[in-house]
């Protein structure tokens, strides 16, 4: 039991199967699953459609703050990969051309990697703070959004371009299949030696140069594949309506990733990180906003509601909390381990 | 004295860290006016039990009492408030605020609510200079200083508070001969004031020298509490490893006897210098050479082993590498030639605290595949478990976190990982600080067979024994110059301690 309870997805899986067990007794059929055409219908299904791309964010997040960075851009990455596929798709003689699409899809992409390649440069290369560096994109990310759609909306009628972020394989979600892809693309790092690097950089910049660690190129390439993971991202929600806004695409998606990164475990000073972690923190907080649509909050408060869900959720994780709050519960007790490395004042 | 009562009393303390009992049943009395001395191996449980008794750790049972009443300590504070004050193993003040910031810090002189600086920086140096003889500008970033002055910043933050207790954990290990003395002088000065000091260190001079009595901790136990005049240093040294010691005396003869034939010159520095650093110097290093850099601290004998691992880049002259003409620019490129550096500074350029022993071990090595050549689990945990065993690391855990290894041991993981790359040329900065003399000798013993098996050291020691011990050959630096090289016969400590002083 106790090391259950130790166990760093105990309390983010805690938290999502109350959040579940919420909405079920709120409405009791949200566990139905449907089958329909082929395809499986219901609200756990809509939770992982949906929450596709802030897992995508989130799994990016994750690698750059294990280097102890952050990455405020990815929000404005997504507008951007989603206006620039649209508006190549849009301006096509036949939307459904695949040949099209693929090439949308691939500028789309590459140019999310040359955007990762920008913060990554600005950080490892420049030498800039990682909350400064992302910040320049993510403001300049919005403009450039905004040109590519001219400030309106871009819609396309591209059945094709929509089976990505709407369509289904094998009764499930495609947009699944996606994140499962690139999760396992992240989750190579374990099987390299990549991931030891990004812990050491994270951990200590200067031990790791002086054991040899290449640190800019492990910090550029965590950048780049951010980038890419927003661009996907970006594609997934821009497919998934069939169109793009510059204005409103990906809006606070670093902060919801970021959040994601920290429910599930990884911490922002850098070192250990949690890629299942982080899944299961994005899907807390795609649930939360579920179920903040369907109990009808009303829309004024629902950022209200959510801060207070994400205040209990964060201190339900704090073993300080924690203590303190086991602690008035016991007669004798000694406050919790305090790894106080300051010195004492 | 034994009609007196103690200021602080520990009894029956007991602290346990997940998968170690750090410490077990142990007691410790300190009078008032006295220096008492806690002596142990690496992970005997010292540092721990200082943070018990600061606040930092809460223990699992036990009681403290502080002039007969019993106290608890939750937190820093708490011990602070009860008159204990402590300068820890690894200096933890803050690097980039000024020397005066960091003794006022949280205690700044205020009128109205505004901080003093004028007043704050004038006490300061008024307090450096007065109580430690330190006559520096306070008002500098700490950073800017060597190890040693940061040091004594440290003491000098902890006596500003109005003290009972005073806690020193290992503060020489750090600190070269006469700054030693300097602080030993101020130690017997605070004794006479009534303070009493508790005073962890590896050395058994030191120990004699200063100390009144001394408590012995071995494996997280309580092995006793003896007057220091009555113990004779054997009993000392048995009573701390439990067995005898016959390690240190065989070394020196180990080191003459043998004069091993040294192979082709490995490495040669021609001018090679840094502005601020160390001035241009010749040096070269033959194939299983040992040789010592001696001088004082900040004379740049840490400036000169970067410059030979590619960690400063140079702003004159050249370092080759005659056999395969290269050269050396970057860390990496370095350990791609065979040449290792053990820093001095083990928590901010060594560990990688929050990573596993194992993980800590291998890191140079993998870092030297690359990323995409990962060493198998399996592999990693031979390779860990091989030098845990070789290098007598405690506790023999692989997946401990480093951090939570005591101040010795990760000195020997970091030994660990660097003998793991096989290289040609180790540099080896301060190895020994803070390792019980047991590990100590076993160290200088390994210096010396890697050598005769051809290896070659640079070897940087404050303690000039220890550098006559294992080096061929000496070079003598003083005011960031290299002023001479001794061999043989000229290896006395004598002619080095002249050479150092500027005689
Ligand atoms: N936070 C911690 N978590 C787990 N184990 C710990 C922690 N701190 C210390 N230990 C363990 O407790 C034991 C005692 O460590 P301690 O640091 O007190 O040794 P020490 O006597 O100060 O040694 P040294 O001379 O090397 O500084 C060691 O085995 C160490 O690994
Ligand atoms: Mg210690």
């Amino acid at each position: 039991m106790g090391r259950l309870v130790k166990h760093h997805l105990f309390w983010p899986l805690c938290v999502l199967a109350a959040l579940l067990l919420f909405n079920l007794c709120y409405s009791p059929d949200f566990f139905t699953i449907t089958m329909h055409d082929g395809h499986l219908y219901g609200s756990l299904i809509d939770i992982l459609n949906f929450g596709s791309p802030l897992i995508l964010v989130a799994i990016g997040m994750t690698l750059v703050v294990a280097t102890k960075g952050i990455d405020l851009s990815v929000g404005s990455i997504v507008a951007i990969s989603g206006a620039v596929a649209c508006l190549s798709i849009s301006k096509g003689p036949d939307q459904n051309s695949l040949v099209l699409i693929l090439i949308s899809v691939l500028l789309a992409v590459g140019l999310s990697l040359v955007l990762g390649l920008w913060n990554g440069l600005l950080v490892s290369v420049a030498g800039i703070q990682p909350i400064i560096a992302t910040l320049i994109l993510m403001v300049a990310g919005r403009g450039i959004a905004q040109l590519v759609t001219g400030g309106q909306i871009i819609t396309v009628t591209s059945a094709k371009y929509a089976y990505i972020g709407s369509g289904s394989l094998a009764t499930l979600p495609f947009s699944i299949f996606v994140v499962i892809l690139v999760l396992l693309i992240a989750l190579l790092t374990r099987r390299t030696a990549l991931g030891l690097f990004i812990e050491s950089v994270g951990c200590n910049p200067t031990a790791s140069l002086m054991a040899g660690v290449r640190a800019k190129w492990v910090i550029l390439s965590v950048y780049i594949f951010c980038g890419l993971c927003a661009g996907i991202a970006g594609l997934l929600l821009s497919s998934n309506v069939s169109s793009a806004d510059g204005n409103n695409a990906g809006l606070w998606y670093e902060l919801d990733a970021i959040l994601a990164v920290v429910i599930g475990g990884t911490s922002l000073n850098g070192g250990r990180y949690y890629l299942t972690g982080t899944v299961i923190g994005a899907l807390i907080i795609q649930t939360l906003t579920t179920t903040i649509y369907m109990i009808g909050v009303p829309p004024e408060i629902t950022l209200v509601v959510k801060a207070f869900v994400v205040l209990a959720v964060c201190l339900i994780q704090s073993d300080s909390f924690r203590a303190a709050f086991a602690a008035r519960w016991k007669t004798r007790h000694y406050p919790a381990e305090k790894e106080i490395t300051r010195h004492v004042s | 004295m034994s009609t007196q009562k103690p200021i602080l009393q520990m009894t029956k303390i007991h602290k346990r860290f997940p998968g170690v009992k750090a410490l077990s049943d142990v007691n410790l009395r300190l009078f008032p006016g006295e220096v008492h001395a806690l002596m142990g191996e690496n992970g005997a449980g010292k540092s721990t039990l200082i943070k018990v008794l600061t606040g930092v750790y809460s223990i699992d049972e036990g009681r403290v009492e502080m002039e007969g009443m019993p106290i608890t300590l939750h937190s820093p504070l708490e011990s602070q408030a009860a008159g204990i004050s402590t300068v820890y193993q690894e200096v933890n003040l803050c690097p980039n605020l000024t020397v005066a910031e960091n003794i006022f810090i949280g205690r700044e002189p205020r009128r109205f609510g505004r901080i003093l600086w004028k007043e704050m920086n004038r006490r300061a140096a008024e307090l450096l200079s007065e109580r430690m003889n330190l006559q520096i500008d306070v008002t500098r970033p700490l950073h800017t200083y060597s190890v040693a002055v940061q040091q004594l910043v440290a003491i000098a933050r902890a006596l500003n508070i109005s003290a009972k207790v005073l806690i020193l954990d290992e503060p020489t290990s750090s600190l070269d001969q006469k700054e030693v003395e300097q602080l030993f002088r101020i130690m017997r000065k605070l004794k006479q004031d009534g303070l009493s000091i508790l005073f962890v260190t590896h050395f058994l001079d030191q120990m004699y020298e200063i100390s009144d009595r001394v408590t012995i901790l071995r494996g997280g136990e309580f092995v006793g509490e003896y007057m220091a005049e009555e113990l004779t240093r054997l009993e000392l040294v048995m009573k701390m490893i439990g067995k005898e010691l016959h390690l240190l005396e065989e070394l020196p003869s180990l080191a003459e006897a043998d004069q091993h034939t040294l192979g082709g010159e490995w490495i040669r520095a021609e001018g090679l210098g840094r502005k601020g650093g160390i001035e241009p110097f010749d040096l070269a290093i033959r194939q299983g050479e040992v040789v010592g850099l001696a001088g004082l601290l900040g004379s740049g004998r840490t400036e000169t082993a970067r410059l030979f691992f590619g960690a400063d880049k140079p702003d004159s002259g050249r370092l080759t590498l005659p056999e395969s003409a290269g050269t050396v620019r970057s860390p990496r490129e370095a350990i791609r030639r065979r040449i290792a550096f053990c820093s001095e500074n083990r928590k901010t350029e060594g560990i990688i605290g929050d990573l596993t022993v194992r993980e800590n071990i291998i890191l140079v090595l993998q870092a030297k595949y690359g990323a995409f050549k990962a060493i198998s689990r399996k592999r990693q945990e031979e390779i860990a478990g091989e030098y845990i065993r070789m290098l007598n690391i405690n506790p023999p855990n692989p997946d401990h976190l480093i951090k939570n290894l005591s101040g010795g041991n990760q000195q020997k993981v970091l030994l660990a990982r660097w003998l793991l790359t096989e290289p040609q040329l180790l540099i080896l900065d301060e190895p020994t600080r803070g390792i019980d003399i047991g590990a100590k000798a076993e160290i200088q013993k390994l210096v010396l067979s890697l050598s005769r098996q051809g290896m070659s050291f640079l070897f940087i020691s404050s303690e000039l024994e220890e550098v006559l011990r294992v080096s061929d050959r000496i070079a003598v630096l003083r005011d960031r110059r290299k002023v001479k090289e001794v061999t043989g016969k000229d290896m006395s400590q004598q002619h080095i301690m002249q050479s150092i002083a500027g005689g």
